[in-house]
């Protein structure tokens, strides 16, 4: 007889919509970079300056 | 108990949404149900309003700054949708109106939907401070502090003045983007703030005298199911009048060109008479129809009181740069 599997088995759905949520992650999260970066550009080295 | 009118029953809450946190099943939410969880409609209506008040504020911000600002104000009005939509869940199941939202349909958790909503909350505060002004961070903070606690939490199971006090929290965003844009706050912001605040009352109280049975049944003491849809309907007529009044207050204080003077006294003038019209309708189908064309026209309301206050600033803003 076949043993259960003793963890969570994601069907073909689970997978997919889960995929679909790491790269939205990895997205934002590159979008965030970026967004520092071109920040970095605009403001110089004023962007340690953090005036209330 | 309370016995409304309209024949619903008052009945409060029975069921603790936080006992519902955590989820056991894997996820089964797809990228469009967090993006259904952050409101977009109200994230539109946020930018805007945050959009004007910077483009209003005195000073120069650069593009990148600008665009920053406002990405942090919608993100952090997508977290505080987030959370209301947590903490609502079980309303949200038994009104038609919001049956089909995620949590509701079992395809996000509320654990989910909390952990989503903290987290992008986080960050947009983060971000502003560390990008922006830290002023207008802690404001973003408060608002969606407003929001959660304030009205999701404490008043709108409680009180009928739930969207009055609440309203708040979505008047605060032009006052953020001014903040971001000058790094302070005059009369003109705090305009900007009343105008949405008095408008937030008629264009919800409008939309509830259509389905006070639903708010009755989810246990949400909206004006209409405690004071009557009469009572209702007179509240909307006065805030209707003090909204129109503020609408045109930018012109009257002569801040504002003639140009958004007449069109502030028109819209409002419209505003006025729909309340009037809501006001005198009894019937039920007829009434019914008065308190979606107010709703409907609300809506339109804001939008075109804030892109004439824009227009008069781009106007302005090109004046002061002519030589």
């Amino acid at each position: 007889m076949e043993r259960e599997p003793d963890r969570i088995v994601l069907t073909d759905e689970q997978q997919r919509r889960r995929r679909a949520r790491s790269i939205a992650i990895a997205l934002a999260l590159g979008a965030l970079v970026i967004l520092f970066y071109v920040v970095t550009l605009v403001k110089g080295p004023a962007v340690l300056n953090r005036p209330l | 108990m309370l016995v409304v009118s309209e024949g619903a029953e008052f009945v409060p809450p029975i069921v603790n949404p936080t006992a519902t946190i955590g989820c056991r099943e894997p996820s089964a939410a797809a990228v469009g149900d967090y993006i259904a969880l952050m409101k977009p409609r109200v994230m539109s209506l946020v930018v805007f309003t945050a959009f004007v008040g910077m483009m209003m504020a005195p000073g120069h911000l650069h593009p990148v700054i600008g665009f920053t600002a406002l990405l942090c104000i919608s993100v952090a009005a997508g977290a505080a949708g987030a959370l209301n939509m947590w903490y609502d869940a079980d309303i949200d199941a038994v009104m038609t109106r919001t049956a089909a939202r995620p949590i509701p349909q079992g395809r996000i958790a509320p654990g989910e939907a909390l952990g989503f909503g903290a987290t992008i909350a986080a960050f947009s505060i983060a971000v502003l401070g560390l990008l922006v002004s830290w002023l207008a961070a802690a404001l973003l903070a408060f608002t969606i502090f407003f929001y959660v606690v304030v009205y999701t939490i404490w008043l709108k199971r409680r009180t009928p003045q739930n969207i009055v006090i609440g309203g708040a929290a979505g008047a605060l965003p032009p006052v953020i983007g001014w903040l971001a844009a000058s790094g302070g706050v005059s009369l003109e912001p705090c305009l900007l703030f009343l105008i949405v605040f008095f408008w937030t009352p008629p264009h919800f109280w409008a939309l509830s005298l259509t389905r006070t049975e639903e708010y009755a049944r989810a246990g949400v003491p909206m004006l209409p199911v405690v004071a009557g849809a009469d009572e209702t309907r007179r509240q909307i007529l006065l805030y209707s009048i003090v909204l129109a009044l503020l609408g045109a207050a930018p012109w009257l204080l002569g801040s504002r060109s003639t140009l958004y003077g007449t069109i502030a006294l028109a819209a409002g003038a419209i505003m006025i008479a729909l309340a009037l019209q809501l006001r005198r309708e009894r019937e039920k189908q007829p009434a019914h129809r008065a308190a979606m064309r107010l709703f409907g026209f609300s809506i339109l309301y804001l939008f075109v009181l804030f892109a004439a206050l824009l227009i008069d600033a781009a106007v302005y803003m090109q004046a002061a740069a002519r030589p």
